[in-house]
């Protein structure tokens, strides 16, 4: 295969895929996936429509559990610990490594309580109103919002409610952020204030992001992954991973030199 | 896929480049002549032609400019865009090289040549033979051939010091001849530079495509 493309990163990493593959059914989509993501820096997925971004990114925090018929063999790992071992609680595996999906999807209730709601379900013992002010800050979020707190959440814009998204995930206290496209449905403006979080947020915290915008790929991400079919097409894997400014400039391999100069996908 | 629309733009780019290489390696040219025949017509024409280098050089900055602004090239796109700003700004620094070299022919003119010259004109030779040699690697995206570069600007800096110590044995004999000598040691120098600017698109040429970063002149 392509392993001498695949630079396995050799500062602290947080999670691992080691030939993982996952089949929907009979259909396998993934295949010989490996994979290091960095503590503390921004990787991006990246790859044309299909090549399973979204599965592996799903793979990280047992999303693909829910979905009917879906199956995952190989090793993932978060600190080593393998997440897919029967004794591992996989509603705890979410807690600890949360999600921001393509769609802004708030709960229908006030701001406020979707900051508190996942906290008061895991048992949070600290003062809500400090809990709702630190993640709202640390989401961009509470000077816009800090005077109308018990307004409902989808009264705000699209850009805010994603922002109010991620609010929500790290107000559970995770390590690691899966996204799946967080931007794609917002306008310029809210996509470069997700952005210009995502680079506070790496201070604290490890993101992985899923992305079809090549542009955003390069400003925010530290490190990238390439995904592509097989040549059988059959399956997808990652072909390419590296640091991003290397992968934008002079990628190593010709399939991913094409995709992002946009001659395949 | 192609990316027809984006080809296009940076053939014609690269086409703008290669008019840009014409009129320096002309001016070179020329301004070598005109040292040789102590010629101050072709002199001046050389640095009258120089604006229209410097312009030439702002529009290709400019049209490259436009080109990442507008379809946000990467990889070996984004090499071959930043390898034509960096070879043009070379281009118009060796046309300033020229025009030096004419303007130092004007200053010379009202006294005959300190000695017939052979060692410059050999310089200029391979200076220009460099430049061709540089312009023919970018054309055919020829990474050895690049490479061949610091070989040949190895033999220039020989010839440079074999210049100079011999115009500064001119000057030890009779500082009558100090002036002359001046000039041609400036000559030299400019030529050598050229050289040196030949290389620095070798390694423009290695980097578009290769993506990496080499030293052609040590």
């Amino acid at each position: 295969m392509t392993s001498q493309n695949i630079v396995q990163f050799d500062g602290p990493t947080i999670l691992k895929a080691e030939n993982v593959a996952v089949y929907y059914g009979d259909k396998q989509v993934l295949r010989d996936v490996m994979l290091s993501v960095p503590t503390h820096k921004i990787t991006a997925l990246i790859g044309p429509s299909g090549s399973g971004k979204s599965t592996l990114l799903r793979c990280f925090n047992r999303m693909n559990d829910l979905i009917r018929g879906a199956r995952v063999e190989g090793q993932v790992t978060y600190h080593d610990q393998d997440l897919y071992d029967p004794e591992v609680d996989p509603v705890e595996v979410r807690r600890r490594i949360g999600m921001v999906f393509q769609k802004p999807n708030p709960f229908p209730k006030s701001i406020y309580e979707n900051i508190t709601w996942g906290a008061r379900i895991n048992g949070y013992r600290g003062t809500m109103d400090e809990l709702v002010e630190r993640s709202l800050r640390r989401a961009a979020l509470w000077d816009e919002v800090k005077d109308r707190l018990h307004e409902n959440a989808l009264s705000l814009s699209g850009g805010q409610q994603q922002r109010l998204c991620i609010a929500r995930a790290i107000a559970i206290e995770p390590e690691v952020i899966l996204m799946d496209e967080p931007a794609s449905a917002l306008d310029p403006i809210a996509t470069l204030k997700i952005e210009e979080l995502m680079h506070e947020l790496k201070e604290n915290y490890t993101i992985l992001i899923v992305t079809h915008n090549m542009q955003q790929a390069a400003r925010v991400s530290d490190y990238t992954a390439m995904m592509m079919l097989t040549e059988d097409r059959n399956s997808a894997t990652v072909i390419e991973f590296g640091k991003t400014q290397a992968i934008f400039t002079h990628p190593r391999d010709r399939r991913t030199e094409d995709y992002i100069t946009g001659r395949i996908g | 896929m192609p990316r027809q629309h984006f080809d296009e733009e940076l053939r014609k780019l690269q086409e703008h480049l290669i008019r840009l290489a014409g009129l320096v390696e002309s001016a070179i040219g020329r301004s070598i002549e005109a040292l040789k025949n102590q010629d101050v017509d072709l002199a001046r024409q050389v640095i009258a032609d120089d604006d229209t280098i410097d312009a030439s050089q702002y529009a290709i900055e400019e049209e490259a400019l436009t080109l990442i602004a507008t379809q946000q090239p990467l990889a070996r796109d984004l090499r071959a865009i930043s390898a034509v700003i960096s070879i043009a700004s070379e281009l118009e620094r060796m046309g300033d090289y020229a025009e030096g070299i004419a303007e130092i022919t004007i200053r010379g003119a009202k006294e005959p040549l300190l000695k017939p010259l052979i060692d410059v004109p050999r310089m200029a030779e391979m200076a220009q033979r460099m430049l061709h040699l540089a312009l023919d690697a970018y054309m055919q995206q020829d990474v050895e051939a690049a490479r061949k570069l610091s070989q040949a600007d190895t033999e220039v800096d020989g010839l440079t010091s074999q210049v100079q110590d011999e115009l500064l044995s001119y000057m030890l004999r009779d500082p009558r001849n100090v002036e002359r000598a001046m000039h041609l040691i400036f000559v030299a120098h400019n030529l050598e530079r050229i050289a040196d600017r030949a290389t620095n698109i070798g390694e423009r040429v290695v980097f578009m495509v290769t993506g990496e970063i080499i030293d052609l002149n040590d």
